[in-house]
């Protein structure tokens, strides 16, 4: 064992990094081999199946079809970003319908985890909150597939809520397949599946506020929800905006998978998004770069919105994603 | 925690159980129906719909003709090898790749961590990663369900962060006693982080027992499908199943419950673990990474 044949330095001891230049690179690899060892088969995956595919993305920029291959294909400039400058109208309505559920979840699956997480705070019963806890984590780990069928088995013509109507002579409601009400529809299970893994951070914030601030806001007459106001809401805030930040770099990828599944039976006029038309229009359609265009913008726009909004979370103070 | 100094009005406090009941409700009743519709029989499904919370006269048919060897018990086969494969191969790589990284001020360390940071930060896109796969010859292979999804470096992190925090003394003195490496990944260190190797391990079963669009992607030859593949096909997208020589054909609505509690059950069976452990594991990401 190389590392067992010369004395340990007192350099390896020391609890923080060590000075690379006290240990010579050479010492260096020849103690610590058997580490780089057992990072080679996850290094190699992340390069292959991460990185790789990663600069794969140049396609944006090639007229590539799959029998020519990636590196023999033509450069074509920007020709495959015509698309999106040019205003293709099926491109427009994909990122109209993006904006619109990305906006209804701004309102609907970003509060309501706060609103529930304030309530479930309240509560003094430790049992009864977790109890609540164990029921609304759960649909979280259900896959899109299991969260879409059990909806339509809910909702559907010959579902839960329309046989109950029509027993009790209440006529029914066509709720799955009608494309008026997809885009609420789709909100509605991202606030079912996700409501309860969304308050885990929240409370957890909370339960890190000091009592005696409570206990001080009471002494001073505060009502239970003037506490709220004035201890709870500002001892999370910074949780809030941070994860508001990160919403904010997804604001233009809603549920691909959920929205692929259920796409059928509304067509794409109304249920269309970036994500699903990258997809169709690449595998289905076969244009291939202006697809990998599309995807390509769509991620920058990404990581530039979240550098932006983390920008004006400094401005207000806040901690953000990262420190400057 | 005790915030209650002045204690709630009684109409306040009855308002609180009323809004979390029915959020209860909201998420267990659909698991309800789902069960029941599944062990309903005929009469009652045509009489009813869907609209079934309890199983008048519950029948196993729907279970017996979904396991009698169609499409959907090998469905579930395929599930089941690639989530046991995939969840083994995911967390041995991540394990390792956690304990290269436990070192801090080992060759080579820093820049391989900014590689796995990265890799979290940005992700490759759906078109680069069907190309990568289809290049790679691995379409309508199960390793492309395997393969494209082995490490998430989110659990990397999350390990190294749990490795740093085990008591450097003890790895030491295995050292002065002449334990290599490896002898000390295993007899020490994977012996001390058995939750949260457990808790991975199960995220990484959980994502690729539900995994649905990689299938979508990848696997064409519906031979091949994993049972949410199949989920879809017959579910979702209602096409109708044929049962085989089965004698007794269960309702159509029966049939698609049976498969749909199949998919959820092993869910539920780790659910009670993974609650016990994953906001830990949240946490220490959050603060480590």
């Amino acid at each position: 064992m190389a590392v067992l044949s010369r004395p340990r330095g007192v350099v390896e001891t020391l609890p923080t990094r060590p000075a690379p230049r006290r240990v010579g690179r050479g010492r260096r690899l020849r103690r610590d081999w058997l580490l780089l060892v057992c990072a080679v088969p996850g290094l190699v995956w992340l390069l292959v199946f991460h990185y790789a595919p990663l600069l794969g993305n140049v396609i944006a920029f090639k007229d590539y079809q799959p029998y020519v291959g990636i590196a023999d294909a033509p450069w074509v400039g920007f020709d495959n970003f015509s698309i999106i400058v040019n205003g293709d109208p099926a491109f427009l309505n994909a990122l109209v319908n993006t904006l619109v559920i990305s906006l209804l979840q701004l309102l609907f699956v970003f509060p309501i985890p706060i609103a529930l997480a304030l309530l479930l705070n309240s509560l003094v019963s430790e049992r009864m909150k977790r109890t609540v806890q164990s029921i609304l984590y759960l649909p979280h780990f259900l896959s899109w597939v299991i969260i879409v069928a059990i909806f339509q088995h809910m909702l559907g013509n010959t579902g839960l809520l329309n046989g109950f109507l029509t027993e009790h002579d209440l006529g029914s409601v066509s709720i799955i397949g009608n494309p008026e009400l997809f885009k609420e529809l789709v909100v509605a299970q991202v606030v079912w599946k996700d409501t309860g893994w969304g308050m885990i951070l929240f409370l957890a914030a909370m339960s890190r506020i000091d009592p005696e601030l409570y206990e001080a806001a009471a002494v001073d007459g505060a009502s239970r929800l003037r506490q709220v106001w004035h201890v709870t809401l500002p001892g999370i805030k910074s949780v809030v905006a941070l994860l508001l930040i990160l919403r904010l770099g997804d604001v233009l990828s809603v549920g691909f998978e959920q929205i692929l599944l259920q796409q059928n039976a509304v067509g794409p006029t109304a249920s269309e998004v970036l994500d699903t038309y990258v997809f169709n229009n690449a595998v289905g359609a076969g244009s291939w770069g202006a697809s990998a265009a599309a995807g390509l913008v769509k991620g920058v726009v990404g990581v530039a919105l979240v550098l932006g909004a983390n920008k004006v979370a400094h401005l207000f103070g806040e901690r953000g994603v990262y420190q400057r | 925690m005790s915030v209650a100094l002045t204690p709630a009005r009684p109409a306040t406090r009855a308002a609180k159980g009323l809004v979390l009941t029915v959020c209860c409700l909201v998420v267990i009743l659909p698991f309800l129906a789902v069960v029941s519709t599944s062990l309903a029989d005929e009469s009652q499904v045509a009489a009813a719909g869907g609209y079934v919370l309890w199983p008048e006269r519950p029948s196993f048919y729907a279970y017996e003709a979904i396991f009698d060897g169609g499409v959907v018990t090998r469905a579930l086969l395929v599930s089941v090898g690639v989530t046991v494969v995939g969840a083994s191969l995911s967390l041995a790589c991540t394990a390792l790749l956690a304990y290269g990284l436990s070192r801090p001020g080992s060759f080579g360390s820093r820049p391989i961590l900014m590689v796995v940071l990265f890799s979290v930060l940005f992700s490759p896109g759906i078109i680069p990663m069907y190309l990568t796969v289809k290049e790679l010859g691995l379409l309508d292979s199960y390793w492309a369900l395997i393969l494209s999804a082995l490490i998430n470096g989110f659990n990397v992190i999350v390990m190294r962060a749990f490795f740093l925090e085990l008591p450097q003394e003890l790895l030491d003195a295995a050292k002065i006693d002449g334990a290599s490496e490896l002898t000390i990944l295993v007899r020490i260190v994977l012996p001390l982080s058995k939750a949260v190797v457990a808790v991975i391990g199960l995220f990484y079963a959980v994502a690729y027992w539900n995994n649905f669009f990689s299938a979508l992607l990848y696997i064409t030859d519906n031979s091949k499908y994993p049972l949410s593949l199949i989920l879809r096909t017959y579910v979702v997208d209602n096409a109708t199943i044929g049962t085989g020589d089965a004698t007794q054909v269960p309702p159509q609505q029966s049939l698609q419950m049976a498969m749909l509690v199949v998919s959820i059950l092993p869910i539920l069976l780790v659910y009670p673990f993974l609650q016990k452990h994953f906001a830990k594991g949240i946490m220490i990401g959050a603060v480590k990474g």
